[in-house]
């Protein structure tokens, strides 16, 4: 049952931001149509590649999947429809530096015809280990953005007890409806997900947390709730206040708890988990699914038509428009994610990834609002809205003169680059990019400090090789030369006489000695010499002296 | 279609640095009326004559330094330097004093330190301690209130005075100029005269009105009033004037109650000379000021703390200038010591501070 929001903690600072949600709202989900090409970026989330699976020509079914994953922290990606693989290359794919990136490109025939898939009857009676597996078979990662693979989070170590799972449905990103519809429309399905989650995770405490802005959501989570007569789910109304959606903002709203600085929620027994992710688990499970689609907003200023559409991924992004009606004549920006995270991108045909929730448009008109940078003038609005309590204009302060010592003293890793900060700068810096370029600077001079560590250890190890070979050989040696010795002496004592081959070197010695003395003294190059010379040596010894004296 | 890239996030509400200082300019237009209404044109030809000096500084500093001039000298904040200055200068200082004081501020305080957002101390009242230190007598030239029995000059006779120096004929100079309430209050008090006395007195009486001086009152009610407006439009931070104010009355209020007779009253204090406009115009300039919520706590109180004793003890009448100044130097170290704790970290994990050194 829904919670009243008394009861709830506050996080520092936050904005209350025009939610520009109801443009997307208008319309129920909509089924994204199977473009002519789907591109597949291999790797798609948090952690490794998977290993290629296919090669150019075969054919695949929808849900067939492309890689296997070898480590851990990896997830692997499926075909998202039927056809014929046609090229497996370097395509760009939606990143802030418009990188390529290896992807199976498949030529689709419309078909959409399924693999072989194994659905469970009831979850129940398999244990975690075999749900995590079949989580990370079916590719399942964070679908609120960061794509971290499901699997590993609901598998937080044998020390670790979780004893509260918030389910993230807080969207507080405005535009992005994509979770707020899937709340509405499949409530259901949200629902099976977190039961099954909470039994992987051996907990009876989960927690859908929602802001505010959000009623038909929470009321049909609420009746699905009913429906399934689930007592270890509640769901909770929350302000509505950007960033409650960040997870560290979320905890601390839901359970007052603060994640410690370098730490995992999990630490404090709490782990948070996107709604979207729960209905793909659901799929997963009960259907043997993979995750080959996921809802995606499309909307902005720009747009024609904003709506959410069910869209299979690699979906080229240029097609989803076009199915919004198109670009309005004064859209200027592509932004992938929401207004305050989200990053632009320079070109449509890009695919979209599990990450990818939302397709903002942005027009002309923010860039006429917008000035020149002007200096930092201090006056602290960063100070206030900072939802992680840091104090912004000191780590722009240290992030732009490059002191990365100090710029850690204040905590720069604590970021969460909301954007809040930038948001409110009344000189309108950048800030959140120049904590990004501090952040990887670091992380390049560690990787940096970490290989030449590495180089050093293995110089220091070398080095202690070396030196313990060559202690061994001169112990051998000595020991060798002490026992030779040793038989000497003890040959000497038996025979009870001197060595006669050390007498005959003494003797030979003693006859050299001899000989020379006869010769006269090895002439020098300083005998016989002239008076004048002399005296020219006798003052050059002088100087050399003085001049050591002083 | 090529899209253009911008760095997240991608909308902005906030004000920027020129609607900050246009507003501020703003809150500053009932107090500067009410100015010119008690005490004459000076105060509006000193801060026309500060403006002008102020943005040819300005702008001959942004040239020099190769600035781009036009966003620079068109964000306000010279504009801003040269009203508080001219605000705080006597009514008749002489034009080449408002000239230097101005000049000083935007050259020296002000661009010599890198500009905007880089200079340590409160431009506007750097300069004014230059010319308080360099030109004292020329610093006491101001007039008394529209009141019965009390000189008054025409803008020409004024504008005549401040720019060649000479009096109307029809008055004898000590007609023209008075020193301030607080000044009187100031000096006689120093003479062991009772406040009762200075009220009574023949000459200066009238000088005072119900809760401070004649025309003064109205100054720093309306300063008071749109100082509120800014804090409330989050223009400047409120922490800073209730410091100061709160400081001050809890001083000035602690020492009358023990010697009503020779201590300033709290209302006095709270309504006499630039307090007002110090407590919400000078001292709540942000590039000066601690930044820290705690910071500007203490940054406050400093100034109110320093302010009463140099008001009571020091030699100055007013002292806000060498307040703000002297706690502009501790601005630093108070964001460094007052950083507030970071989400899922302990207090003392504040930079300079080591639990280690707590646990000896």
């Amino acid at each position: 049952m829904t919670e009243q929001s008394n009861r709830l903690s506050t996080f520092h600072g936050g904005l209350k931001l025009d939610g520009h949600k109801t443009m997307s709202l208008t319309s129920p989900i909509g089924k994204a149509v199977i473009p002519a090409k789907v591109i597949i970026p291999l790797h798609q989330h948090i952690g490794d590649t998977g290993e290629l699976l296919v090669k150019e020509g075969d054919k695949v079914l929808k849900g067939q999947p492309l890689t296997l994953s070898s480590s851990y922290v990896s997830a692997p990606v499926h075909a998202s429809t039927s056809g014929t693989i046609v090229k497996i290359t370097d395509h760009k794919i939606p990143h802030p530096s418009g990188l390529s990136a290896p992807c199976v490109i498949i030529e689709t025939d419309g078909k959409d015809e399924w693999t072989e898939v194994s659905p469970v009857e009831d979850f129940r009676q398999l244990d975690a280990t075999e749900l995590r597996n079949r989580i990370r078979h079916a590719g399942i990662v964070g679908l609120g953005g960061a794509a971290f693979p499901t699997a590993v989070k609901l598998n937080p170590g044998p020390d670790q007890k979780i004893d509260t799972v918030i389910f993230n449905g807080a969207e507080c990103e405005p535009y992005i409806t994509c979770d707020d519809m899937l709340m509405r429309e499949r409530a259901d399905d949200v629902i099976s997900g977190i039961q099954i989650s909470l039994y992987a995770l051996n907990t009876n405490n989960g927690i859908i947390a929602i802001e505010n802005n959000k009623p038909e959501a929470i009321g049909a989570l609420n009746q699905a709730i009913k429906k399934s007569n689930a007592t270890n789910i509640k769901v909770i109304s929350m302000p509505t206040l950007y960033p409650t959606g960040g997870e560290k903002q979320l905890i601390k709203v839901i359970t007052g708890k603060e994640v410690p600085g370098n730490g995992l929620p999990a630490d404090i027994g709490i782990i948070v988990q996107n709604v979207g992710t729960m209905a793909a688990i659901h799929q997963a499970i009960h259907f043997g699914k993979p995750l080959i689609s996921r809802i995606v907003t499309i909307t902005g200023k720009g747009i024609k038509k904003p709506q959410n559409l069910e869209t299979l991924i690699g979906t080229p992004m240029a097609d989803l428009i076009a199915q919004c009606g198109g670009y309005k004549d004064d859209a200027e920006h592509l932004v992938m994610g929401g207004p305050m995270m989200g990053f632009t991108l320079t070109t449509d045909q890009l695919p979209v990834i599990k990450g990818c929730n939302c397709l903002l448009v942005e027009t002309s008109e923010l860039q006429k609002k917008s000035r020149p940078t002007m200096p930092c003038i201090r006056c602290g609005e960063c100070v206030r809205v900072c939802p992680a309590s840091l104090l912004p204009q000191q780590l722009y302060w240290y992030a732009s003169s490059k002191n990365f010592d100090k710029v850690q003293d204040y905590h720069l890793f604590d970021c969460i680059e909301c954007g809040c900060c930038a948001q409110v700068c009344p000189s309108q810096i950048p800030l959140v990019q120049y904590y990004r370029f501090a952040k990887t600077e670091i992380w390049n001079l560690e990787r940096e400090r970490q290989k030449s560590d590495h180089a050093r250890m293995r110089h220091d190890f070398r080095q202690a090789r070396l030196d313990k070979e060559k202690q061994e050989r001169e112990e051998r040696l000595r020991k060798k030369k002490e026992m030779l010795a040793k038989k000497q002496q003890q040959e000497n004592a038996e025979s009870g006489e001197e060595d006669p081959k050390k007498a005959a070197i003494e003797a030979a010695l003693a006859r050299v000695k001899a000989k020379k003395e006869q010769a006269g003294l090895t002439p020098k190059n300083t005998d016989n010499l002239t008076a004048g010379q002399q005296k020219l040596i006798e003052e050059a010894d002088k100087r050399r002296n003085q001049s050591k004296a002083e | 279609m090529l899209f253009k890239t911008a760095s997240s996030p991608h909308n902005n509400q906030a004000y920027t640095v020129d609607q900050i200082m246009q507003r501020v300019l703003l809150a500053l237009i009932p107090g500067t009326i009410a100015a010119i209404v008690f005490f004459g044109w000076g105060v509006f030809i000193n801060i026309i004559i500060a403006s002008i000096t102020a943005l040819t500084c300005e702008a001959l500093m942004l040239n020099l330094r190769g600035r781009p001039i036009k966003p620079y000298l068109t964000d306000g904040s010279a504009m801003v330097t040269a009203c508080l200055l001219a605000l705080a200068l006597p009514q008749l200082a002489p034009w080449w004093l408002t000239v230097i004081g101005t000049a000083f501020a935007i050259i020296f305080a002000k661009h010599l330190y890198g500009g905007l957002g880089f200079n340590p101390f409160n431009p506007a009242m750097a300069g004014y301690v230059v010319v308080i230190i360099s030109f004292p007598r020329e610093m006491t030239q101001w007039v008394p209130p529209l009141v019965e029995g009390y000189t008054h000059l025409n803008f020409i006779e004024t504008f005549r005075l401040i720019f060649t120096g000479i009096a109307p004929d029809r008055f004898a100079w000590d007609a023209i100029t008075m020193a301030t309430p607080m000044d009187i209050l100031k000096i006689q008090l120093g003479l062991e005269l009772s406040i009762n006395d200075i009220h009574q007195h023949q000459t200066y009486g009238p000088l005072f009105g119900s809760i401070s001086g004649i025309g003064w009152e109205w100054i720093n009610g309306l300063f008071l009033a749109s100082g509120i407006w800014l804090a409330y439009k989050r223009i400047i931070d409120w922490r800073i004037p209730v410091g100061i104010l709160g400081m001050l009355f809890f001083l000035s209020n602690s020492f009358a109650l023990y010697d009503y007779a020779s201590f300033t009253p709290p209302t006095f204090h709270l309504f006499s000379g630039g307090i007002m406009l110090g407590a919400f115009f000078i001292a709540t300039d942000p590039v000066t000021a601690s930044t820290t919520p705690k910071g500007r706590w203490l940054f406050g109180m400093g100034v109110g703390i320093l302010i009463f004793i140099i008001r009571t003890w020091g030699g100055y009448p007013d002292g806000i200038a060498f307040a703000v100044l002297l706690m502009n130097l501790a601005a630093p170290l108070l964001d460094y010591y007052t950083m507030p704790r970071a989400y899922g970290h302990h207090w003392y994990e504040i930079p300079g501070y080591h639990k280690e050194d707590q646990d000896e």
